[in-house]
């Protein structure tokens, strides 16, 4: 028993991270989606958020003394404003150009991960980034001497963790206690009826767009932050698995959570499988954990898409005139 | 002068869709312009004679650079055709990546293992990779049709699934510890060159350039010139009205999707069925599906297009190659095509510019045409 605790401990943390990144980025695509848009250039949004934040935290460390949070802070922001501004290229070609959803994302994802490395080569000679502080915060006082939430979430815990929280908190409210977010919902739902009551449909599908793409920004630095030291125009697919986790979580906040808790476990047994108890003596090979959310996902769809919850009009440009 | 660019553009517009075809040649503009500016910024310096470096690309360096051209254009082709062919009947093939992987695998497993196939080794080997490819290719084909999934999300799930799935496989069947990478497959699984050694000597080239041809050449006879062809592009044009008219439009987007499928994975074969290619077990996608997608979409879906654009793609690889006498890394040809596709994204807006310049100067009026309704 106190075996199965103390691995508890062990890998809590590392559960906790996936769980906070898959779900803040998943969060955001929520709203794209919701919105009618589909955005599959996730992967390419956190790839851009990624580099401009490694980038920023690199040049802010080098040149002045500020403590370590302060500078994760300052990354994870310039993150997110980048993939703002990344994802108004996708906003733009599907909003207002009508185009095909699919093919502006495709051309994100192919961009970003060949500009980062690009730019990163020809600013420091080298093809990756090197983020070597380490961002975790070993203790909180008080808090990690809590019995249980202590080691499981306030011990090598991450600021972008706490961050994450207070996102789906904000996030739930804005999507179901807010006026813009009924009016978010519905321009997924019912373009048409949105517009006939004065919602301006170009506008709430662009804010929804900018959310999911200033979220996957922020979700690249949280995994520079907490995954890696060294950027190298990746993020591990984590964007498609984000994706995934959206889909199976059924385009609801509280599903997606639960979800992401589901995956991130298994994205954790697959790293490290010695470690827990049980899953050992299962003895099964890295890949297949790492296949399952995948897996997960194609099943549920195939249960569920008969009677789909996604947005009704998702994947549809709208044109005022085509009732 | 004035005369002679109205005459010719009287003449552009008279041709039925030319207007694609012109608002393809300039989202390519538009890419190249793009990386020539982010070379400008970068390093103004070398931003020129770089960007000439991009557009001489194998002219630098002879025949054995246009044999390279033709190797790397290969497998880009065979993609290209595969997302082609699903776009013309209605679909959207992102798990080209995924059956190419999965038709890699099985090249080299059968490459490695099967030395007693002899003189049919490689055949046999791009057989059971088009086999495989078309299986997998058919997962989503048949989530689709049967339990109402977009294809493009399974798909894309499917890709990782396969990417894992060869991982696995790799280290179980046919891995080099040493090197962590897979087994050298045997030389009679090698495709031969035939007498395209002595034309590009010393380059890679060998008779998968004509395997694709052949492909390009079936599938062009396919879609335009059989019943087959036809119903399956009813189906993805108006799903409804080609079941009224009597056709079974489940079977269809199976066997669509089965036949985009066995074509990625035939260009998986014929990629890694070169000596000195081995399967790698890192977790990375295999770019060749999504460059496929851009290629699909600057050939204007149309097989003779795929092979033209495929070929185009390989000259710029072929560039970004000798780029490295210059300070600049091949990414930069990743930049551009990814630009590219950006443009062809947004190509209903850029063939209505164009329409609307000839317009502006021939006074004829010309239709534009959406081109195969994805969704």
């Amino acid at each position: 028993m106190i075996e199965l605790m103390n691995q508890l401990n062990f890998a809590f943390p590392y559960i906790i991270r996936a769980m906070a990144l898959l779900s803040v980025v998943a969060l955001g695509a929520l709203f794209s989606e919701r919105s009618g848009v589909v955005n599959i250039a996730l992967e390419g949004i956190m790839i851009m958020g990624a580099f401009a934040g490694a980038w920023t935290m690199i040049i802010v460390m080098n040149n002045f003394a500020i403590p370590r949070q302060w500078n994760a802070f300052i990354g994870l922001s310039v993150g997110a404003v980048t993939g703002l501004i990344f994802s108004l290229f996708h906003a733009f070609a599907a909003i207002h150009m009508k185009s095909n959803q699919i093919i502006s994302a495709t051309a994100l994802n192919f961009f970003a991960p060949a500009f980062a490395i690009f730019t990163a080569r020809a600013v420091t000679g080298d093809r990756a980034l090197n983020v070597r502080l380490d961002y975790s915060i070993r203790n909180i006082p008080i808090l990690s001497d809590i019995p249980i939430l202590g080691p499981w979430f306030f011990t090598n815990a991450y600021l972008s963790t706490f961050i994450a929280v207070f996102i789906f908190i904000v996030a739930y409210i804005v999507l179901y206690k807010t006026p813009f977010g009924l009016r978010l919902r519905s321009c997924g739902e019912n373009p048409h009826a949105a517009d006939s009551l004065g919602v301006n449909i170009y506008k709430i599908r662009y804010a929804g767009v900018m959310i999911s793409g200033a979220l996957a920004g922020l979700g690249g630095v949280m995994f520079v932050l907490s995954f890696s030291t060294r950027f190298d125009g990746a993020v591990a697919g984590f964007g498609f698995l984000s994706l995934a986790v959206l889909i199976s979580g059924q385009w609801k906040p509280i599903r997606l959570i639960l979800i992401a808790f589901l995956f991130a476990l298994f994205r954790v047994v697959s790293e490290i499988p010695d470690e827990l108890i049980g899953i050992r003596n299962l003895n099964l090979p890295q890949e297949i954990w790492r296949m399952l959310p995948f897996i997960a996902t194609l099943v549920i769809l195939a249960i569920t898409s008969k009677g789909s919850a996604a947005p009704r009009a998702v994947g549809e440009p709208f044109d005022a005139g085509k009732r | 002068m004035k005369n002679l660019w109205k005459n010719t553009l009287t003449l552009i517009a008279k041709r039925s869709n030319s207007i694609q075809v012109l608002s393809s040649l300039l989202a390519i503009v538009f890419g190249l312009l793009f990386g020539l500016i982010v070379m400008l910024i970068v390093n103004p310096a070398d931003a020129f004679p770089g960007f000439f470096t991009i557009l001489t690309g194998p002219f630098q360096a002879g025949m054995r650079s246009f044999g390279n051209m033709f190797y790397r254009a290969t497998p880009i082709i065979f993609t290209g055709l595969s997302v082609a062919f699903a776009f013309r009947t209605g679909l959207f093939n992102i798990g080209a990546t995924g059956q190419f992987t999965i038709g890699a695998f099985i090249a080299v497993y059968i490459g490695v293992h099967w030395g007693f196939l002899g003189p049919f080794h490689w055949a046999v080997a791009i057989f059971f990779a088009l086999v495989g490819g078309g299986l997998w290719g058919a997962l989503p084909g048949l989530l689709k049709a049967f339990r109402n999934v977009h294809e493009v999300v399974s798909s894309i799930m499917l890709n990782y699934v396969a990417m894992y799935l060869m991982i696995l496989l790799v280290r179980r069947t046919v891995f080099f510890g040493d090197h962590a990478r897979s087994l050298a497959i045997q030389d009679s699984a090698e495709l031969p060159k035939w007498f395209l050694g002595s034309i590009f000597p010393g380059s890679s080239i060998n008779i998968g350039i004509f395997i694709a041809i052949l492909f390009v050449a079936v599938i062009h006879i396919v879609l335009n010139k059989t019943t087959f062809g036809y119903e399956l592009q009813s189906v993805g044009f108006n799903k409804d009205a080609a079941k009224y008219a009597g056709m079974n439009e489940k079977r269809n987007i199976v066997l669509s999707m089965l036949i985009a499928g066995a074509i990625a994975g035939a260009g998986g074969a014929t990629f890694f069925l070169v000596g000195g290619r081995y399967l790698h077990v890192n977790a990375v996608l295999m770019p060749q599906g999504f460059t496929g997608i851009a290629v699909a979409l600057l050939g204007l879906s149309a097989p003779i297009g795929v092979l033209l654009a495929g070929i185009f793609y390989g000259f710029l690889e072929l560039g970004g190659l000798f780029l490295q006498g210059f300070d600049f890394t091949s990414e930069i040809i990743d930049i551009i095509i990814a630009v590219i596709i950006y443009f062809s994204a947004l190509s209903l807006f850029l063939q209505k510019f164009v329409a609307s310049y000839i317009k502006k100067v021939t006074e004829t009026d010309i239709e534009i045409s959406e081109g195969a309704d994805i969704k």
